[in-house]
């Protein structure tokens, strides 16, 4: 019980990262019942055609226009949140346990092991991510819908976060702590897993934020080049047909407009949530209650109380 | 405080050895542009530490303490050599025994700031020996970390169970790594410069915990330090290790009043006098300030240069005559031979010197 009372949640001090988090908790609302919202109060939805005239201005009817087949815009763009974040969170979720799981290893790990593990890491570091994604995507394309995609993009976006836990790995093995928990009988799963990886916490934490808006920003790309799931609707489809029926010729900034800030909000709510994230491996730091000295001179990028020691 | 150790001092061929190391020897392999040479941090060591005693091991920084000490709680493994704990020599291969000679064998470590996890409370720290080498049940572990705390002094230790390391300053850190290392009931302690992280006024407060816990649990240590003036209040034997050979040893009061070897005279010579300063007001305060100033003498007196060359004898494995005689002021020709055997120099003191074979 006692173990339990220091990780409970507590509104962060950080203003930054409560905008981030009010940003971030708004998508997935809108993910999660959007879509009840667009088709029983707004009558509409993300797939029908003509629901109204082509290339329409917003109005009531149409919140955010129709595209040039007559489709409603918010429909698609509520219903393209729920596939966007889906992957992203799933390809995310994917990416950050490769990268935890294969960075400490190696990082950890000595002698032959240690080497070829170092080694796996490296080689799918220099593959390139996203002509090998469009490779393996244009095999399984049509098969599995988004799931497919979100797998296929975790298991290629991993290398680079597993770098950077191998490197934090590298300099905590060797710390006074890591020793001390040996000569207290520790077996190697549990320094690994109670003294490294708390304090690789703010690494993966940030690792996680960034493969979420990586892997979003990777199922735009694909379907925005076509490589992606045609019938499914998601921020990447819609820019794909904006592209393709010539919208930002036309002027149709409802359509163009949506999807590309959706996929630059993510990406800022992520990077707001990533100011947070040093709390986490820092009791100092979380033990200070919002408002606090502590909590003012991080934001005005004074000492932390570490200076201070 | 000099009066206290020799109440409490027994001649030390007395007590069995406990934990020993014979011909114990680490040759650390380099990379980069000196592959294939080796630093020798520690030359086949001899060393016997006895039942219920504090050995002193003296030398500057870079004279291979901390290895030997790491060697000897199996941190790390010897190029040769053999560690014996109660007359049994130790196996390090498996991970089963390595265990339980930690269970015998603790390590104080020099840094309280880097040692304690700062993530976890001081009750997560200390409950981990005591599962591991104990199997208390639930209400008597909380029990037992109290009683931990209290025993080295964090009192009351129902104040201190659930606080993290930073909420504690360096002396009470330190004081929580004993009691880590007091939890797994070794035998044996081994504190590597326990001390010299520590502000000066609260180092005596350490050192009399030790010598405490050596009168009242009969707990054998080894002290490793870089100040002879500290080795001389708190040990019944001193060693003096330099560039990973034992050059002289023997009871503490033998080495330190009537040190044979040069390079303990100039260990000597570089801290302040013990008796010169307890003759006058034998205070907290003076011996505090006595230890504190010869904290930096032998370190600071070398040149950088040259006792980072010749502490570590990192030479490509030639040397073969005494690591000392490069700064030596009787080096003679048979110096740079080899070195001598051990002689002895009465009552258990012996050196390993060509001026006294």
């Amino acid at each position: 019980m006692t173990r339990r009372h220091h990780v409970r949640f507590r509104v962060p001090a950080n203003r930054k990262v409560r905008v981030g988090l009010a940003v971030f908790l708004l998508l997935v609302l809108v993910a999660a019942f959007g879509q009840l919202f667009v088709g029983h109060v707004l009558g509409q939805s993300a797939n029908r055609l003509h629901a109204g005239g082509n290339l329409e201005s917003p109005s009531g009817r149409h919140w955010l226009g129709t595209t040039s087949f007559g489709q409603d815009v918010f429909a698609q763009l509520v219903a393209g949140t729920r596939t966007s974040l889906l992957v992203g969170l799933i390809g995310g979720a994917i990416a950050t346990a490769l990268a935890v799981l294969l960075g400490v290893l190696s990082g950890y790990t000595t002698g032959r092991s240690g080497a070829a593990l170092t080694a796996f890491v490296n080689i799918f570091l220099v593959i390139p991510g996203l002509p090998l994604l469009i490779l393996v995507a244009s095999y399984t394309r049509g098969r599995g819908g988004w799931l497919t995609v979100a797998v296929i993009i975790g298991l290629t976006s991993w290398a680079g976060g597993a770098r950077a836990k191998r490197a934090q790995t590298l300099s905590l093995r060797n710390r006074d702590f890591v020793e001390a928990a040996n000569y207290s009988g520790e077996s190697r799963t549990r320094i690994l897993l109670l003294e490294v990886i708390p304090h690789l916490a703010p690494v993966i934490a940030s690792t996680f934020l960034f493969s979420v808006v990586g892997s979003i920003a990777a199922e735009a790309g694909l379907d925005f080049i076509g490589a992606g799931h045609a019938s499914t609707v998601s921020w990447g489809t819609m820019l794909y047909w904006v592209q393709s029926q010539g919208a930002l010729q036309s002027g149709a900034w409802w359509w163009f407009l949506p999807p590309g800030l959706c996929i630059a909000l993510v990406g800022t709510a992520a990077g707001l949530i990533n100011f947070g994230v040093d709390e986490l491996a820092d009791p100092r730091l979380r033990t200070r209650k919002p408002g606090s000295a502590a909590g003012r001179s991080r934001r005005s990028g004074g000492v932390t109380p570490e200076g201070a020691r | 405080m000099t009066a206290t150790a020799n109440d409490t001092y027994k001649a030390p061929d007395t007590a069995p050895p406990i934990l020993e190391a014979v011909g114990l020897t680490r040759h650390i392999p380099m990379h980069g542009r000196r592959h294939g040479q080796v630093v020798r941090a520690v030359d086949g060591v001899d060393l016997a530490l006895r039942r219920g005693q504090i050995l002193a091991l003296v030398g500057q920084s870079g004279s291979g303490k901390s290895t030997l000490a790491r060697l000897l709680a199996l941190g790390d493994r010897p190029t040769s050599g053999e560690i014996r704990f109660d007359g049994r020599p130790v196996n390090a291969e498996r991970r089963r025994d390595r265990r339980r000679h930690y269970g015998h064998v603790q390590m104080i470590m020099q840094d309280p700031f880097a040692s304690l996890n700062r993530l976890h409370r001081l009750r997560y720290i200390l409950s981990r020996p005591l599962r591991n080498f104990g199997t208390p049940g639930a209400a008597e572990l909380e029990a037992r970390i109290i009683e931990l705390l209290e025993r080295v002094n964090l009192t009351p230790g129902r104040e201190f169970i659930d606080k993290y390391p930073h909420e504690l300053s360096g002396g009470q850190r330190q004081r929580a790594a004993v009691a880590r290392a007091l939890a797994a009931d070794p035998s044996v302690l081994l504190g590597d410069e326990p001390v010299s992280m520590l502000d000066v006024s609260i180092r005596l407060d350490i050192l009399n915990l030790l010598t405490e816990l050596r009168d009242r649990d009969g707990l054998s240590m080894l002290y490793i330090t870089h100040d002879i003036a500290s080795a001389r209040h708190v040990a019944d034997e001193v060693v003096v290790m330099f560039s990973g050979h034992l050059v002289e040893g023997g009871p503490a009061e033998a080495v330190t009043q009537n040190a044979k070897h040069p390079y303990t005279q100039l260990l000597l010579a570089a801290s302040p006098d013990p008796d010169r300063l307890l003759s006058g007001e034998a205070g907290t305060g003076t011996a505090a300030a006595s230890l504190a100033a010869a904290a930096g003498g032998p370190d600071a007196d070398d040149d950088p240069d040259s006792a980072a060359g010749s502490a570590t004898g990192a030479d490509g494995g030639t040397e073969a005559g005494c690591p000392f005689r490069a700064r030596c002021p009787h080096a003679q020709a048979i110096c740079a031979e080899r070195m001598p055997e051990a002689a002895d120099a009465g009552s258990g003191h012996w050196v390993r010197c060509w001026l006294h074979t």
